[in-house]
């Protein structure tokens, strides 16, 4: 691996990793940063003259950590000392040893790393922004990008989240049982939404934003290496798996949405929906449900179908009625009238969200769906009126456009049409 | 004599590859293997998921038990395999050669010689 790309694919694989027990090792966010770029400097130099290394963390840890400590004693020449926590374990020389066996420690440490980034203060956008500068080392021109802003108000907004992550107390020693899951539940949540953000966008951003859901998915791997037997973990890295094995036919070639009874299923990537149905089927195992698992399996279910006709909706809607009581919330019944539309017909299916209106006013896919419905039953007039609110409420040019094909379809023809909302 | 050659690397590295990287692999790979195509010596070719997909199943005294893993405790994991006719382990260390050329960054290929070999066939 003489190539820089290739040698720079092998960083970032081991970044969190080095960058968390980096951390441990300086308790500043941005020293640590300082001192694992140094190290990627000094690999870039070397690993093409000697080879890239057995274990690139472990490489890089060491020799980021001697880095970081030579700044801080040159620092020192000219600035009073450090206090002596900031630079903890000095004279540790047998630390890449340890490090290289001690795998449980690397757990915590990549664990601290994404739960700092987490911190309850920070709204979700600034999390996910924060997760993928600190954790996937990705390049805040990148991350502006995706999130439609320019690179120095993106610089900012990570700056200003550092900061109050830097106040916050963030506790350095090997968290107990109740708290590690308690940063499991809040990281697996924040990998989710960093996955959102690149699931949500139109055929438009897609290209800037598609690489959010691969971040997420390596993020979810990730967690799936350092927590082999959480059935959750499994779940989530299924849910999303299963949902990006998709994205080849979800837009068309005029960048429309497609719904998934339209997709092209052999656009599917049969590998990724392999990984997802090996890891839902063992997550199922271990009889511990959780929402990422019951999601994981609705998509299980659609990705098993060969044809639309061959899902089993029934199934879906059971496992819809789960996650209901799992986690009420008017959006999951939303999506669940997509299956009971199909088993009980719209009528019932109408019946099932309409309660939801008051609290799904500001909601997009509430009208979608409420539009396909009274579509399907032959109600062009309700249909319209649902469809124009929907219109009203888009969040991406692709999802208006969807809505506008439904309305051009009920002036063209009066007949009744399969339109629900995937 | 048929050779296993089995591949390890870091599952970590080889899943951060974009997607042109791993198409790249692959293609160099694919020269690899159809030169031993043609001369007759290819057997079956593996590349696995990762680990964390794998489930094992370990026999005890009573019920077999279903467990997650194989937990990694090595940095190196068990990616894939090629199976090919080899006359001497000279052959197998020279195409094992060839692969490792193709493929970027670290790991390891052990060669086995094989057994017993019962291609796919179909039922009688």
């Amino acid at each position: 691996m003489t190539d820089p790309a290739w040698i720079n694919t092998a960083l970032s694989s081991a970044r969190p990793q080095a960058v968390a027990a980096l951390l441990r090792y300086f308790r500043d966010l941005d020293t640590a940063e300082e001192a694992f770029q140094e190290a990627c400097l000094r690999a870039l130099r070397n690993w093409p003259k000697n080879g890239s290394p057995r274990d690139p963390a472990a490489w890089l840890i060491f020799v980021g950590r001697n880095s970081g400590i030579d700044a801080a004693r040159r620092r020192n020449k000219q600035a009073p000392m450090p206090p002596e926590e900031t630079v903890s374990d000095l004279e540790d020389v047998e630390g890449a040893v340890v490090e290289r066996l001690d795998g449980a420690h690397y757990r915590d440490d990549i664990l601290r790393l994404l739960f700092i980034c987490c911190h309850p203060d920070l709204p979700a956008t600034q999390q996910i922004a924060l997760a993928l500068r600190i954790v996937s080392g990705i390049p805040v021109k990148q991350i502006a990008r995706a999130f439609l802003v320019g690179e120095s108000a993106m610089e900012q907004r990570i700056t200003r989240a550092k900061a109050r992550i830097a106040n916050a107390d963030v506790p350095f020693e090997a968290p107990g049982p109740v708290e590690r899951s308690e940063r499991l539940a809040a990281v697996l949540a924040m990998v989710y939404l960093v996955f959102n953000e690149g699931y949500s966008a139109g055929a438009t951003e897609i290209a800037n934003r598609a690489p959010l859901c691969e971040e997420a998915i390596r993020l979810a791997r990730l967690l799936l290496r350092l927590f082999q037997t959480e059935p959750e973990v499994m779940g989530l890295t299924a849910l999303l798996l299963l949902q990006h094995a998709r994205a080849a036919a979800r837009f068309d070639a005029e960048g429309e949405l497609v719904l998934m009874d339209d997709q092209d299923r052999s656009l599917w990537n049969r590998a990724l929906i392999d990984e997802g149905l090996a890891l839902i089927d063992k997550a199922m195992r271990h009889r511990r449900s959780g929402p990422y698992q019951i999601q994981a399996a609705i998509a299980a279910l659609h990705a098993r179908a060969a044809r639309p006709e061959d899902t089993d909706w029934a199934e879906i809607d059971l496992l819809y009625s789960v996650l209901e009581s799992m986690t009420p919330s008017p959006v999951v019944t939303l999506n669940r009238a997509v299956a009971y539309a199909k088993l009980r017909g719209p009528e019932a299916a109408l019946k099932l969200i309409e309660p939801l209106e008051p609290k799904l006013a500001g909601y997009f896919h509430f009208f979608g769906v409420k539009g396909g419905l009274l579509m399907q039953l032959g109600r062009a007039e309700d249909a319209r009126e649902a469809f124009g609110r929907a219109i009203a409420l888009a969040n991406t040019a692709a999802e208006a456009a969807h809505i506008r094909m439904h309305l051009d379809r009920l002036s063209a023809e009066s007949l009744p049409r399969d339109g629900i909302s995937a | 004599m048929l050779y296993a050659i089995l591949c390890y690397n870091n599952e970590d590295v080889v899943c951060a590859w974009s997607k042109e990287q791993d198409d790249e692999v692959m293609a160099r790979l694919q020269v690899v293997t159809e030169k031993l195509a043609k001369q007759g010596r290819l057997g079956p070719v593996a590349r696995l998921l990762p680990t964390t997909a794998a489930t094992t199943l370990r026999k005890t005294k009573d019920e077999p038990l279903v467990i997650d893993g194989p937990f990694a405790e090595t940095k190196e994991q068990f990616l894939g395999f090629y199976v090919v006719e080899c006359a001497t382990l000279d052959d197998a260390v020279d195409v094992a050669k060839e692969l490792a050329d193709a493929n970027p960054g670290g790991g390891s290929y052990e060669l086995r010689p094989i057994g017993a070999y019962f291609p796919a066939r179909e039922a009688v």
